[in-house]
């Protein structure tokens, strides 16, 4: 590990801009100050990594308009509460008397379900593909116990697609640190179409900070070749979980998904099945996305055109305790993590 | 959000299972795994994704030595 070390601190090859897709990673690379171990010719980039970021303000309007529904309640994640959507967020709905439950695993929906069958209960269901075999699960428990009052609004959301828009639309990418937790699912051959597509090195990487710094010594090796590198071999294989990518099938169909700053992307989403449609609480067509603060730079922080630091509300008007874009609210959130590890200096 | 923990299964029960997590148990989804007690699993938002191998240390070894003489 101190080769590695050294190698990238005094690397001085061909600049490099390395892309990490992983909300995780995100977190990580700044808990660990990966960012100061590196060469000045080595740049890390965060891209739409963190789903809550991702997530589109009319689908948040949505949730706050269920929230605020007759017997309905929402069921979320807490990253989701402090998002705001064009008005308010889930927290704002709540204190005006809507009905927002924060849940850890969307398995404790079914409790809720089953313990008040007279209510309806509406499942927040966001995330990439780590998640949305969790939600296949929920569906699948759901139905075997006549569940008709449990529903979910899905705004789920898968990797290659936005990584080739990425790289079509934008370019300048000379590897990406692939998602660990993503590729636990798909497995990481998903990636090698685009690596060959790009030329580009793709290497699936674990969390811990070893595991990142050697990640990224494999990108800067592999630079300007393509392939798909699995460094987190433990829990990585190269088909993924196969009952997962089944389970994920028989309830959601590929479709086109709005991402912040990005819009439309063809295939980018997973929508329920018409045969499931009876489970859905409204999740088609929700494509706009506004932001409150104009001044706010969410959108192309999220593609890696701007640092967070280059927003001009970032450190100033907001903050982690007054977050004006989604990036600033989650702990996944590029801008959370710039501010809180103190990237914003490099 | 997705952040996964690894745990240990102490007892399994249909489509659920007991996993530790350095003390602390919590009952999880086992549905997309075969699981056995002492193994050693990735968990996201209370459902088992993967059993973890032990391979980790040496093929990260191997790849990395590959890379030096590139």
């Amino acid at each position: 590990m101190t080769d590695i070390r050294t190698y990238l601190k005094n690397y001085d090859g061909p600049e490099l801009r390395l892309m990490e897709v992983c909300g995780t990673h995100t977190a990580q690379i700044s808990r660990c100050g990966i960012a100061r171990m590196l060469s000045p010719a080595i740049r890390l980039i965060s891209g739409p990594g963190c789903p809550v970021c991702v997530t589109v303000t009319s689908y948040i309007d949505r949730l706050v308009a269920l929230s605020l529904q007759p017997d309905t309640t929402v069921l979320t994640f807490g990253d989701l509460l402090r998002v705001r959507g064009s008005r308010s967020s889930l927290n704002d709905a709540k204190a005006a008397g809507g009905r927002v439950r924060m849940l850890y695993s969307p398995l404790d929906a079914l409790r809720a379900a089953a313990g008040e069958k007279d209510k309806c209960f509406v499942f927040a269901a966001v995330g990439f593909e780590t998640t949305a075999p969790v939600y296949a699960m929920l569906l699948e428990e759901a139905e075997e116990a006549g569940l008709e009052n449990l529903k979910v609004l899905t705004s789920l959301k898968t990797m290659p697609p936005v990584i080739d828009w990425i790289c079509k639309n934008q370019g300048g990418v000379d590897g990406f640190l692939a998602p660990g937790h993503v590729s636990v699912v798909t497995g990481s051959r998903i990636f090698e179409p685009l690596s060959q597509k790009y030329g580009i090195p793709f290497v699936v990487s674990g969390f811990t900070g070893e595991e990142i710094l050697a990640s990224l010594y494999a990108l800067v090796r592999r630079r300007g070749k393509a392939g798909v590198l699995n460094l987190y071999p433990s829990a990585v294989t190269e088909g993924g979980n196969a009952a997962a990518q089944k389970a994920v099938e028989r309830y959601f169909a590929p479709c086109g998904a709005a991402w912040r700053g990005m819009g439309v992307i063809p295939g980018s989403g997973l929508a329920l099945r018409e045969e499931y449609a009876r489970f859905d609480a409204g999740s088609l067509g929700l494509d706009d996305d506004r932001s409150l603060n104009p001044e706010c730079r969410c959108a192309q922080v999220l593609t890696g055109v701007v640092s967070p630091a280059e927003c001009p509300l970032f450190g100033g008007a907001c903050t982690p305790r007054t977050p004006q874009g989604a990036c600033m609210v989650s702990q996944e959130g590029s801008c959370y993590n710039y501010f809180i590890g103190g990237r914003a200096a490099q | 959000m997705c952040v996964a923990l690894p745990g240990k299964v102490i007892q399994v029960n249909g489509r659920k299972a007991t996993v530790d997590f350095s003390g602390n148990t919590l009952v999880a989804e086992a549905g997309l795994v075969k699981v056995k007690p002492g193994d050693d699993v990735l968990v996201h938002a209370g459902c088992i994704l993967q059993v973890l191998t032990e391979s980790e240390g040496k093929a990260m070894r191997d790849i990395l030595k590959e890379l030096e003489e590139l």
